[in-house]
């Protein structure tokens, strides 16, 4: 593999997870109630989760 | 990826953001209390509140409803009639000078479909939330300004695409999620950017992408008069103009019968910009979650009570019925609510630390 391949990868891996997971979360709730809204919380509370860590984080 | 590239991008995410950064900033806080409408208009009291009766007291027929409506505001046209989602006795009624009148100049109201007693919905005609809609549709502009935040949302779309790309370099060298905390002010809010960004982009492009299809919902209703209405009513063309429409008794039951399996979402009354000058339109939805918010309209001749035809959906009014629940993000109960409006808050943290980081580098530069 090139290095500029993996380096693809090692970038913007964990994104993409985060990106399909959303989209997942986004679709699920227009499908249903009940289960479909919990996968919906969990595929949006990821993102938002990550964001709040990350501004909430204390400087070490 | 070259440095020239690097360039070029930046260039661009430079400036598709810095242009349309305080259009999304408004669209931003103003559409985080909308998220909550809901929630603001009962705090408020200016939610419609039925009075509690017999759950079987029966209701009166669609005549008799806008009969009273009639009586409530003389001398004014009906134009729509729709389902309240939450008190299945509750029908919205929505009048105006004439059938055609333009919506913001309309009057909506309630009609207690046992009784058709008319109760006043605030909400729907003035105060706070429709303020702040005004403000989140069109800034008070009219067609021109949703336009103008339609190129706004397409430029922020453009900004959003233009950041992932500019996430490779910036990250090549950085563990996912690093926030370097100690080493300056400018670094922190670089990689904060950077990580909030990237963890929002999916939700931020289905959001923007919907807004802008939402922005252009009056191209895209004269669109559909233009290709599926015209031909339908062709027929109407030399038609004398409607004097006395039948009754709208039987409308729903009509409609249920031409489009089976599918339940009333409102009716547009002849005139209006969903129907034709001849003709009843019920606009019919899918019974299922997600078809629910695809509309069909079943076009009933107004003299006559025939169905003219069952007008086709064409793709684009699919895309903009489903745009509605993924921009307002009411779809998936409080917890998609509160969660809605975190990540507005955490768009908006991007928005504004990307102004600071381009002043930044710009005193840095001039330095």
């Amino acid at each position: 593999m090139k290095p500029r391949q993996s380096s693809f990868w090692k970038v913007f891996g964990i994104p993409l997870g985060i990106g399909l997971l959303s989209a997942a979360g986004l679709f699920a709730a227009l499908l249903g109630d009940g289960g479909w809204d919990a996968l919906s919380w969990v595929g949006l509370g990821v993102p938002a989760g990550i964001g709040a860590w990350a501004l909430f984080q204390r400087r070490g | 990826m070259k440095s020239k590239t690097i360039r070029r991008w930046s260039f661009i995410h430079t400036w598709t953001s810095l242009i349309c950064t305080v259009f999304l900033l408004m669209l931003a806080l103003t559409g985080l209390p909308l998220v909550f409408h809901h929630e603001i208009d009962h705090l408020l009291g200016n939610e419609p509140e039925l009075k509690q009766m017999p759950a079987d007291t029966p209701q009166l027929n669609l005549e008799q409803l806008v009969a009273k409506a009639q009586a409530h505001r003389p001398g004014e046209a009906m134009q729509y009639l729709a389902w309240d989602e939450e008190d299945k006795n509750g029908v919205i009624a929505i009048m105006a000078a004439t059938a055609g009148t333009e919506p913001n100049s309309s009057h909506t109201f309630m009609l207690d479909a046992r009784t058709g007693e008319t109760v006043e919905m605030p909400s729907a005609n003035g105060g706070l939330t429709l303020f702040l809609l005004r403000l989140h549709v069109d800034m008070f502009a009219g067609l021109p300004g949703k336009l103008l935040l339609a190129f706004m949302g397409l430029l922020f779309v453009l900004a959003i695409v233009s950041g992932t790309v500019l996430y490779l370099p910036f990250m090549r060298r950085l563990k996912f999620a690093t926030v370097r905390q100690d080493k300056s002010t400018r670094l922190r809010w670089l990689d904060l950017h950077n990580l909030i960004g990237v963890v929002t982009l999916t939700w931020a492009l289905v959001v923007g992408v919907t807004g802008v299809i939402s922005a252009c919902a009056d191209l895209i209703i004269a669109a559909w008069r233009q290709d599926a209405l015209s031909a339908m009513i062709e027929p109407y063309k030399n038609a004398p103009p409607l004097t006395q429409r039948a009754p709208a008794t039987e409308l729903l039951s009509i409609a249920a019968q031409a489009a089976p399996g599918m339940e009333p979402d409102f009716i547009a009354f002849p005139g209006t910009r969903f129907s034709s000058e001849h003709h009843y339109a019920v606009f019919m939805k899918g019974s299922t979650h997600l078809t629910s918010h695809l509309l069909t309209p079943v076009l009933i001749d107004a003299r006559t009570l025939a169905v003219t035809a069952i007008a086709e959906r064409p793709w684009y009014m699919d895309a903009m019925g489903m745009s509605q629940p993924l921009h307002f993000g009411d779809y998936g109960g409080m917890p998609m609510k509160i969660l809605w409006a975190a990540l507005d808050v955490l768009t908006i943290i991007v928005l504004v630390s990307g102004i600071y980081l381009w002043i930044v580098r710009r005193k840095a530069g001039k330095a």
